[in-house]
């Protein structure tokens, strides 16, 4: 198969980036949209160009760290996937295929098609975990949890934290993945103890780190390559207002 | 806490909520209350007219209206604002509606304008004849009608084509606008789960539809009536 | 000079030996923990657990990781589950048992008193697990459910789906991020560690490569934490990350610190077999699929050929065709045998021409027996992500034909050699989780990878580190502006340099490519003496050729990846070389190290423990000059060295 991809370039945040395009022939439709990439950042190699810089590391779909934005869809056409799972046969031979970054305020370009998402690290040390000390737990077995609680708390906690849900989202909003971790901890009886706590905080971080609000469009939901529900963001919601008005 | 509702994301979305819910209320009423305009000769409806008239519930109620469409109105373009800095200086060469996204719930401040602007429309054509001359304490506005025959005005207004088309283009943007609007409300309050996210979207196409069908009927049957008298 | 390998195994009865040497090792006091530095290099379920609870100890701690966020770390991507000796199933589980089972697992390589710690402190990373939320699998009851591994016979495996991995890394992640809430940790995301730094024969600092802007740091610290994870990537295709490395690991081997078994390369029998040349990473599909899918290949060679050439289905192969080589083989264990056993299986299958696709290299996992017994349902729930996944990379849709499967390499159990301590040979630098060699001998378990990084991290380093900082609390703040930082950093420089220089003719793909292949064919399942010294003539021809010919692009002050990779591919280059040696000296099959000379008459691996029984250590002695060699005695005390027997 062959195709023409444009890829947004750019040397680096303080840089002003650009569209290029490149072409890439004989390639296998069992090759990874990444092994692509690969095939052609070793050509450009081979012409002493400097390689097109993409986030990617797992190529099994749960590190979170491949992003890029493809033909308009965050990790590409494929519904609930992240771009290192997608597959060369899903596209036309001969198609023109956009590349782009992650494009948010707190996501900063670093390079080429490489973002800044520190911004998910900080939200996430500003309350996204249980202050638990090492060694100084119950049985595991000593609280049980309902099952269904215990799965719906995976469903929220499937989230990679690539980013696509603020990618996505025409408002720039980061709630999906502040909501998954919040909804998910907020559904076991280890994380209500701090629920109300954690909520204010990292809804507090998300606003500060310049993150839009959220319109419920669901956008982020239907680009999320763990096909997290919305329905978490309402829980996050719920566990804001309610710590809220107690205040 | 009066301050997370301006300076908290998810305050200022309650605030949204909290207004639009109040907005669709009214709405729910307002429509309620025109349909009666279709029945018998217009005197049940100018009974409700009159009992809404200057009297200081019926004011108290339109100024608390009218504070909840202004905080709805300009939290809107505070959101707005701040969502477009939130996206960044470069946009998306490419973009797409995502698979189940619905083209309203990301054109909801396009939708709000025009429902402003219909708003605005509809004030000039009924509240400025009607309340307003009311309290001017005047007895007919400039069309010789009393400010309390709501009727006659109904059937004025709609007997020009022209303004059927603005008001049923201003229905459908209001239509669009609630179909996102009303389950959203619920979602901000966090009122919604998976189990309950589709019966709310469905509860909102039902309210939506119903406030569509409720104005638009009365528009359009006053258009055909004036378009023969006899019937 | 030959290391003086002191293991520090504390004497008593197996079961007192943790208890006895925590309570004769110092500690230190909160006030002074307060004055001491520690970097943790890696961010995986060792390092994120180790960096975390340190921090909660009271030290101040660096963590430094190369991807962008502490989370990515490749034990993010471990799918199957946790083991411990809960005994919550009630068949019989204890820590002897997980003990006994991970130490014939290794086929009689690993440390008696090591693997008897892990199986002791198995239990308390459930219950830490638990309690920072880690939403295991529950049964109605709401207790916590199990599900069967490899090389056992009871089910003691805690899962979360089919990514238990990933949930363990986040619940470490998390205690990391509440440190790094405390003020008690930093965190250095996109740092890759080039080179350690060693003052005085004890570990200093680092010298670290910020990866964004390209500039040099210099972090100095009293004590220095490897948790860097395996070198699998030497092979190029594997099933670790794409930036997976083993080069901060190689360059504590370069600056001293012995590197024990590297030639124990774990092949994990079930991954997605290679589809074509430009393949860069192989996919591993769960263990914990051998649970309910049987693995076979035809009985007859004109029904393999009818599948090559496509007129047959697997599906239409007869019950009586198919032959269930791992049931058949080995009847008490059958398709949950340990790894090793299996990939082997699946080779000689292979090699004996019952290969099913058109490369020869892939045999079947079937769920059929499975969807008929239990129903499509259950299948789905259990490994419904595992067989979309799997229908991704394929377009086969696993619930109706049997996936293709085949070995590929997974982990690596050799490593840098440490203490009862987890300390290395030099003074001051430790390795935990897949960087050190301690646990899992010449064969690691399913489900206690995740086991061994937790165990290091929470229950074991933040203890035994305290036993050599108790001896710092005098000493100042590390400098970095002293002539060791000084000259690490120029090397750094210059070996940097150096590479942009050459403007040869070949990516480092493409070398790093060639390397691969002759670690597969050579130093791979199996191995002879004439491989291993054809592969080593080999390797030190093309490490000749990247130093000569390698083209890296771009600049050393700017994001580069084509230089991380030139830096990383370089140790490969030097680490393969390695693995082969020591795969050389041990003249025997164990685990994953299989000797073609030493098998028995049934094609089992045939240790020789009068000559082996020992962890080769080896000692860097500079470029293209032999390594030396030191032996660590294994003394069984407990157990008795036997054949493994998987078949009753």
């Amino acid at each position: 198969m062959n195709f023409t991809l444009k890829i947004w370039r750019q040397r680096d945040a303080h840089s002003k980036g650009e569209f290029k395009e490149y072409k890439v022939t004989d390639i296998s439709s069992d090759t990874s949209f990444l092994e692509m990439l690969d095939i052609l950042n070793n050509d450009l190699v081979h012409k002493g160009e400097e390689p097109v810089a993409f986030d990617h590391d797992c190529r099994e779909g749960i590190c979170g760290m491949c992003s890029l934005h493809i033909d308009g869809h965050a990790h590409g056409p494929s519904q609930a996937v992240t771009t290192c799972q997608i597959y060369m046969r899903q596209f036309k031979d001969g198609a023109t295929i956009t590349v782009e970054p992650w494009r948010s305020a707190a996501f900063p370009v670093i390079r080429d098609l490489v973002v800044n998402r520190g911004a998910y690290d900080e939200i996430l040390q500003a309350g996204g975990f249980v202050s638990v000390r090492t060694n100084s737990v119950p049985d595991g077995n000593a609280i049980p949890i309902p099952q269904a609680d215990a799965e719906e708390s995976m469903d929220a906690a499937a989230c990679v934290g690539c980013g696509a849900c603020a990618a996505t989202c025409k408002n720039g909003s980061a709630m999906l993945f502040v909501a998954a971790r919040v909804s998910s901890l907020a559904k076991l009886p280890q994380g209500r103890v701090e629920g109300a706590r954690r909520a204010k905080s990292m809804v507090a971080k998300m606003d500060e780190l310049g993150f839009g609000n959220c319109t419920n469009t669901g956008a982020c939901q239907a680009e999320c390559p763990k096909g997290i529900s919305i329905a978490h963001i309402a829980r996050l919601n719920r566990e804001f207002l309610a710590a809220k008005l107690e205040d | 806490m009066g301050c997370f509702l301006t300076n908290s994301s998810l305050g200022r979305k309650l605030v949204m909520s909290i207004s639009g819910c109040f907005l669709v209320l009214f709405l729910l009423f307002h429509m309620a209350m025109n349909v009666v305009a279709l029945i018998g000769d217009g005197s049940a409806y100018n009974v409700i007219c009159g009992f809404l008239g200057a009297n200081w519930y019926a004011l108290v109620g339109t100024a608390v209206l009218a504070l909840g469409v202004l905080v709805h109105f300009v939290y809107a373009f505070i959101l707005t604002w701040q969502n477009r800095k939130a996206r960044g200086n470069v946009r998306y060469a490419v973009t797409v509606t995502e698979k189940g996204v619905d083209w309203s719930s990301k054109n909801m401040l396009l939708l709000g304008v025009i429902v402003i602007l219909g708003l605005l429309l509809h004030l000039t054509h009924f509240w400025s004849k009607m309340m307003l001359v009311e309290l001017m304490g005047q007895h007919a506005n400039n069309l010789g009608l009393a400010p309390t025959d709501g009727a006659a005005l109904i059937q004025y207004t709609f007997s020009q084509w022209y303004n059927v088309v603005l008001y049923l283009v201003w229905f459908a943007a209001l239509w669009l606008h609630l179909n996102h609007g009303v389950w959203s409300m619920f979602q901000t309050v966090g009122w919604a789960n998976d189990t309950w996210l589709p019966r709310l979207k469905c509860i909102a196409k039902l309210v939506s539809g119903l406030i569509f069908l409720g104005f638009a009927v009365v528009a359009v049957v006053f258009y055909i009536k004036s378009l023969c008298p006899c019937c | 000079m030959a290391f003086k390998l002191d293991s520090k195994i504390p004497a008593g009865e197996l079961a007192q030996k943790w208890s006895n040497h925590k309570a004769a090792i110092k500690v230190v006091s909160p006030a002074n923990k307060r004055k001491l530095d520690i970097i943790v290099v890696g961010t995986g379920l060792g390092g994120a657990s180790a960096a975390a609870s340190l921090g909660e100890l009271g030290y101040n701690v660096k963590i430094f990781c190369i991807q962008d966020s502490p989370r990515r770390a490749h034990s993010i991507a471990a799918q199957g589950g946790i083991n411990a000796a809960k005994n919550y199933q009630n068949d019989n589980d204890s820590v002897y048992r997980l003990f006994y089972d991970t130490i014939k697992g290794g086929d009689y390589r690993a440390r008696e008193a090591n693997v008897y710690r892990l199986a002791e402190v198995s239990n308390l990373i459930i219950d830490q697990c638990v309690a920072q939320g880690v939403p295991f699998a529950r049964e109605y009851g709401g207790l916590l459910a199990n599900r069967s591994f490899g090389g056992a016979q009871v089910s003691r495996t805690f899962y979360a789906r089919g990514q238990t991995g990933q949930q363990l890394l986040l619940g470490a992640y998390a205690a990391l991020n509440k440190e790094i809430h405390n003020g008690s940790v930093k965190s250095y995301t996109r740092h890759e560690m080039l080179d350690i730094v060693i003052e005085d024969g004890e570990a200093r600092g680092i010298i670290a490569r910020n990866l964004v802007t390209g500039d040099i740091e210099r972090h100095g610290a009293h004590a220095v934490v490897i948790a860097t994870g395996g070198y699998g990537n030497v092979f190029f295709l594997s099933t670790n990350a794409m930036a997976s490395n083993g080069s901060a690991a190689f360059q504590c081997y370069r600056k001293g610190a012995g590197f024990a078994n590297p030639c124990f390369t774990q092949i994990h029998p079930t991954c997605i077999p290679v589809h074509g040349t430009q393949q860069s990473k192989l996919t591993l599909m769960s263990e914990s699929l051998r649970n309910d899918g049987r693995i076979w290949v035809p009985k007859k060679m004109e029904d393999v050929e009818a599948l090559r050439k496509g007129t047959k289905m697997p599906s239409d192969i007869a019950e009586e065709d198919r032959d269930y080589y791992l049931e058949r083989r080995y009847p008490a264990f059958g398709n949950l045998v340990p790894r090793d056993v299996a990939s082997r299986a699946a080779k000689e299958r292979c090699d004996a021409g019952y290969g099913v696709n058109e490369t020869g290299l892939a045999v079947f996992l079937d769920f059929k027996t499975a969807i008929e017994r239990l129903g499509k349902e259950v299948i789905e729930k259990r490994y419904g992500n595992l067989f979309d996944m799997y229908k991704e990379i394929t377009d086969v849709n696993p619930y109706e034909q049997p996936m293709q499967i085949f070995p590929a390499v997974h982990y690596t159990m050799g490593g840098i050699w440490v203490d009862y301590n987890l300390m290395t040979t030099i003074p001051g630098l430790y390795a935990i989780g897949e960087a050190n060699f301690s646990d899992h001998g010449a064969n690691r378990l399913g489900a206690s990878a995740l086991m061994q990084g937790l165990a290091d991290g929470y229950f074991v380093l933040p203890y035994t580190i305290g036993d050599y900082l108790a001896k710092k609390i005098q000493a100042p703040k590390v400098s970095t502006a002293t002539p060791a930082f000084d000259e690490a950093e120029k090397a750094v420089k210059a070996k940097i340099e150096k590479l942009l220089s050459i403007n040869g003719s070949r990516s480092v793909d493409d070398i790093h490519r060639q390397l691969g292949l002759i670690m597969w064919d050579n130093v791979g399942m199996a191995r002879t003496k004439e491989s291993l010294e054809k592969a080593i003539v080999e390797i030190a021809a093309l490490r000749k050729e990247f130093w000569k010919d390698v083209k890296v692009v771009g600049t050393a002050d700017s994001f580069n990846v084509e230089l991380e990779k030139a830096l990383r591919l370089a140790d490969f280059l030097e680490l393969g070389e390695l693995m082969a040696r020591d795969a050389l000296n041990r003249e025997e099959s164990c685990g994953g190290h299989f000797r073609s000379e030493h098998q028995t008459e049934e094609g089992e691996a045939l240790r020789h423990d009068d000559k082996f029984a020992y962890a080769a250590v080896w000692e860097y002695k500079g470029e293209d000059v032999e390594p030396e060699l030191t032996k660590e005695d294994l003394v069984y005390e407990f157990t008795h060295r036997a054949q493994r027997n998987y078949k009753d």
